[in-house]
C-alpha cells in the first residue's frame, strides 16, 4: 500500500488535473495556431472550404506584408527577370515589388509607444505606490479611489473630448501623445497593483537600511525595489499588453507618423483583394514581442496573478 | 563607543502613551537592559534613540551631541530587530557587508572582506556566507542579524529582544557570546527584553519600565535586592517574590500593607506553621510550595532534606521587603 497524504494530491488526481490543463491550453491555442498557419498559406488556401490543415507553405503572406507591389506589362516582366526569391513569389501574379510597405514603421511605432508608456507607467506608478504605501498622505484613501475611478468608465466614452484636446495641443498623431494617453490609462492599474506589492514588503527592511547608514531614497532603491521586482514585472506585462493591443484610440488619434500596428494591419485587406495571409502574417509578427516579454517574465507573472490569494 | 543620555523623553501614539518622561544615562561601555512587560515602552525607547520615531518632547544626547534632529544614519547606531529583518534578496555575505558599504561608512572592499569574515567566525556562520538570507534557519538568521550590527563600530548597539525567537540552547549560547563581545569590544549596549535571566546575566545596569515610565534604574543586584516598588520586585526573581498581606506575620512597619519575601527570605525552623503542598527536586536545590493561612508561598530548601506532603514546617520571614498601599517600598 502506498503512503497516503492529506495535502499531497494522488497520482491519479494529478494526472487528471494535468490532462484538463493541457486540454484547455490546446483549445485556447487553436485560434493562435490558426493565425500562424494562415500566414504561411496562399490566398486561395486561406479561403478554401473546408479549411485546409495540410497545405503547401509559402512566404507569400509575409512578402505581401512587407512590400508594396505593382502590376506590369509582359514586356517589362520579360526584360527584368526576378533576382531575389521574394521577387519570384510576386512574379506569379505578374507583379513587381515597388518598395517596402509601411508595416515596419508601424511596428516600430508600436514598440516605441508600447514600451515607452509601459516604462513611464511603471516609473510613476512605483513612486506613487511607494508614497501611498509608506507615507501619511492626507486623503490617501480618497486619492486612491480617485485614481481607480479613472478606470470605471469605458475609455472610449471620452474619445471625443480627448480627440479635440489632442488636436488643440498638437498631440494628435505623435508618439508623445500616444505614450501619454496609454500611460494615463495604465497608471491607475500600476499604482494599485504596485501598492499591494509594496505593502507586503515589511517596513523593517527599510528601517534596518536607514540605521545601516542609508538615506530614505537609497533604502527605497537598494532594498524595496529589488523586493518589488516581481510586482513590477507583472505590472509591466499588464501595462504592455494593454498599450500594445489598444485599437480604438489608435484608430482615432493616429493616421501616419505615430500609427501603431493594430490600426495598420486591417488596412492591408484593402490593398489588393482580401489578402488574409498577409493579415495573418502581420498578426503573427505583432504577437511576438508580447509573447517573448511574457515568456521572459513568466515566473513573475504567475506570482503577480495569484498575488493576494495567499497571505504569507 | 559613546555615552548616551536621555532627558525627559516622551512619545505618545494618539491617546496611547508610548514612553513618558524617561531620563537616564547609559554610561560608555555599559550593557543596559530595559526590562518590562509588553507595552511598557521598551521598543519605543529603542526606536526613539535610533531615530525611527520622533520624540514629542525631550532630548537624546550622544557623547555631548544632541541628535534629536539627525536621521538614523547620522546617529551612527546599530540595531538588531526582534524579527531578524535580513535583506531577503541578498546573500549572507552581502547582508553583513551592507552597513559597511553605506554612503556614510564607505569601507574599502578589503576591509569589508576582513570584517565580514571576522564576524562570521565569531557567530559561527562562515560556512553559510554564500547562502541566500532566506535559506537559513531562524537561529542562523538571528545570528546574521546580530552580525550585521557587529561589523560596525557604532556609538551604541541597540537590541530589541534579539534572542526571543530562538530555542533555549541557542539562546544560552548567544547570551554568553553577546556578553563576551561586550567585554572584548568594550561596546555600549542597550538591550530590550522581558526575559529576566537575560537581564540578570548580561546587564551592568537594568532599567525597569512600566506603562511608559522608567520606574527604577540600577545594577541588576540593586534591582533585585532593593526594588523600590512591588512592581519592580515582581519583575525580577524566579520563582517570583511571595507577596502576602502584612498581618500574616508580626513586626511590620506602621504604613505597610504587604510583605514581600523572595524564596530565600523564608527562614525555616521556627515561626508559623505552613503545610507542604508540593516538592520540586531540581537537583542542585529543592523548591517547596507551602500554604500558610490560605496564602501560597514558594521557597527553596536543602536538596539533601526529605519533605513529606501534608506535613507542617515552621517558617518566618528573614529580611523581608515591606510595601505600602500604593505598592511603594517602605525602607
Amino acid at each position: 500500500m502506498s503512503s497516503f497524504s492529506v495535502t499531497e494530491p494522488s497520482a491519479r488526481s494529478k494526472w487528471f488535473a494535468g490532462t484538463l490543463v493541457i486540454l484547455y491550453a490546446l483549445i485556447t491555442m487553436v485560434p493562435l495556431a490558426w493565425i500562424m498557419l494562415t500566414g504561411f498559406k496562399s490566398p486561395s488556401d486561406a479561403i478554401s472550404y473546408p479549411p485546409k490543415i495540410v497545405f503547401e507553405p509559402t512566404l507569400e503572406g509575409y512578402v505581401n506584408l512587407f512590400t508594396t507591389r505593382t502590376r506590369q506589362t509582359p514586356e517589362f516582366l520579360a526584360a527584368n527577370p526576378p533576382e531575389k526569391w521574394y521577387e519570384e513569389i510576386v512574379r506569379e501574379y505578374d507583379m513587381v515589388i515597388a518598395g517596402p510597405s509601411k508595416f515596419g514603421e508601424r511596428f516600430l511605432n508600436s514598440v516605441i509607444i508600447g514600451f515607452g508608456s509601459t516604462f513611464l507607467s511603471i516609473f510613476l506608478g512605483t513612486l506613487a505606490a511607494y508614497a501611498f504605501s509608506r507615507f501619511k498622505i492626507p486623503l490617501a484613501d480618497d486619492l486612491l479611489f480617485f485614481i481607480l475611478s479613472t478606470r470605471m468608465m469605458p475609455p472610449i466614452a471620452v474619445a471625443i473630448p480627448i480627440f479635440l484636446m489632442y488636436r488643440q495641443l498638437g498631440l494628435s498623431d505623435t508618439h508623445l501623445g500616444m505614450i501619454l494617453l496609454y500611460t494615463g490609462v495604465n497608471i491607475s492599474l500600476a499604482v494599485w497593483l504596485l501598492k499591494g506589492f509594496i505593502d507586503e514588503i515589511p517596513l523593517e527592511y527599510e528601517e534596518a537600511a536607514l540605521i545601516d547608514g542609508y538615506t530614505r531614497f537609497q533604502a527605497f532603491y537598494k532594498v524595496v525595489l529589488p523586493q518589488a521586482a516581481t510586482g513590477i514585472a507583472s505590472t509591466a506585462i499588464f501595462c504592455l499588453i494593454f498599450a500594445w493591443n489598444e485599437y480604438a484610440f489608435a484608430v482615432l488619434l493616429t493616421s501616419g507618423t505615430a500609427q501603431t500596428a493594430p490600426p495598420f494591419i486591417p488596412t492591408i485587406i484593402g490593398v489588393g483583394g482580401l489578402d488574409w495571409p498577409a493579415v495573418a502574417a502581420g498578426a503573427t509578427i505583432f504577437l511576438l514581442p508580447v509573447m517573448i516579454f511574457t515568456i521572459l517574465l513568466r515566473k513573475h507573472l504567475l506570482r503577480g496573478i495569484t498575488f493576494g490569494a495567499v497571505r504569507k | 563607543m559613546a555615552e548616551v543620555t536621555l532627558k525627559n523623553l516622551s512619545k505618545n501614539f494618539g491617546t496611547d502613551i508610548g514612553v513618558e518622561d524617561i531620563s537616564m544615562t547609559i554610561p560608555d561601555g555599559a550593557f543596559v537592559v530595559l526590562l518590562g512587560p509588553t507595552g511598557a515602552g521598551k521598543t519605543t525607547t529603542l526606536r526613539l534613540i535610533a531615530g525611527l520615531e520622533k520624540a514629542d518632547r525631550g532630548e537624546i544626547w550622544v557623547d555631548g551631541r544632541n541628535v534629536g534632529n539627525e536621521t538614523p544614519a547620522q546617529r551612527d547606531m546599530a540595531m538588531v530587530f526582534q524579527q531578524y529583518s535580513l535583506y531577503p534578496h541578498l546573500t549572507v555575505r552581502d547582508n553583513l557587508a551592507f552597513p559597511l558599504k553605506s554612503p556614510i561608512l564607505r569601507t574599502p572592499s578589503d576591509a569589508i572582506e576582513r570584517k565580514v569574515s571576522e564576524v562570521a567566525e565569531v557567530l559561527q556562520i562562515s560556512h553559510k556566507l554564500n547562502n541566500k538570507a532566506t535559506a537559513l534557519s531562524g537561529g542562523e538568521m538571528q545570528r546574521v542579524s546580530i552580525g550585521r550590527a557587529l561589523v560596525r563600530d557604532p556609538a551604541i548597539y541597540l537590541m530589541d529582544e534579539p534572542l526571543s525567537s530562538l530555542d533555549a540552547k541557542l539562546r544560552t549560547d548567544l547570551r554568553v557570546e553577546l556578553k563576551r563581545i561586550h567585554a572584548s569590544l568594550g561596546a555600549t549596549l542597550l538591550y530590550v527584553t522581558h526575559d529576566q535571566i537575560e537581564a540578570m546575566t548580561m546587564a551592568t545596569h537594568v532599567g525597569v519600565l512600566n506603562e511608559g515610565r522608567l520606574v527604577q534604574f540600577g545594577t541588576p543586584r540593586e534591582i533585585y535586592e532593593n526594588p523600590n516598588s512591588l512592581y519592580v520586585a515582581g519583575r525580577l526573581g524566579l520563582p517570583r517574590i511571595n507577596i502576602l498581606p502584612v498581618d500574616v506575620f508580626q513586626n511590620a512597619p506602621v504604613r505597610a500593607t504587604h510583605i514581600g519575601m523572595r524564596p530565600e527570605h523564608v527562614h525555616q525552623g521556627d515561626g508559623l506553621e505552613a503545610e507542604v503542598k508540593r516538592v520540586e527536586h531540581l537537583g542542585d536545590l529543592t523548591r517547596l510550595h507551602l500554604t500558610l493561612n490560605g496564602h501560597a508561598i514558594t521557597t527553596v530548601a536543602d536538596p539533601t532534606m526529605t519533605y513529606d506532603l501534608g506535613t507542617a514546617i515552621k517558617i518566618a520571614p528573614k529580611n523581608p521587603l515591606f510595601f505600602d498601599g500604593n505598592g511603594n517600598r517602605i525602607r
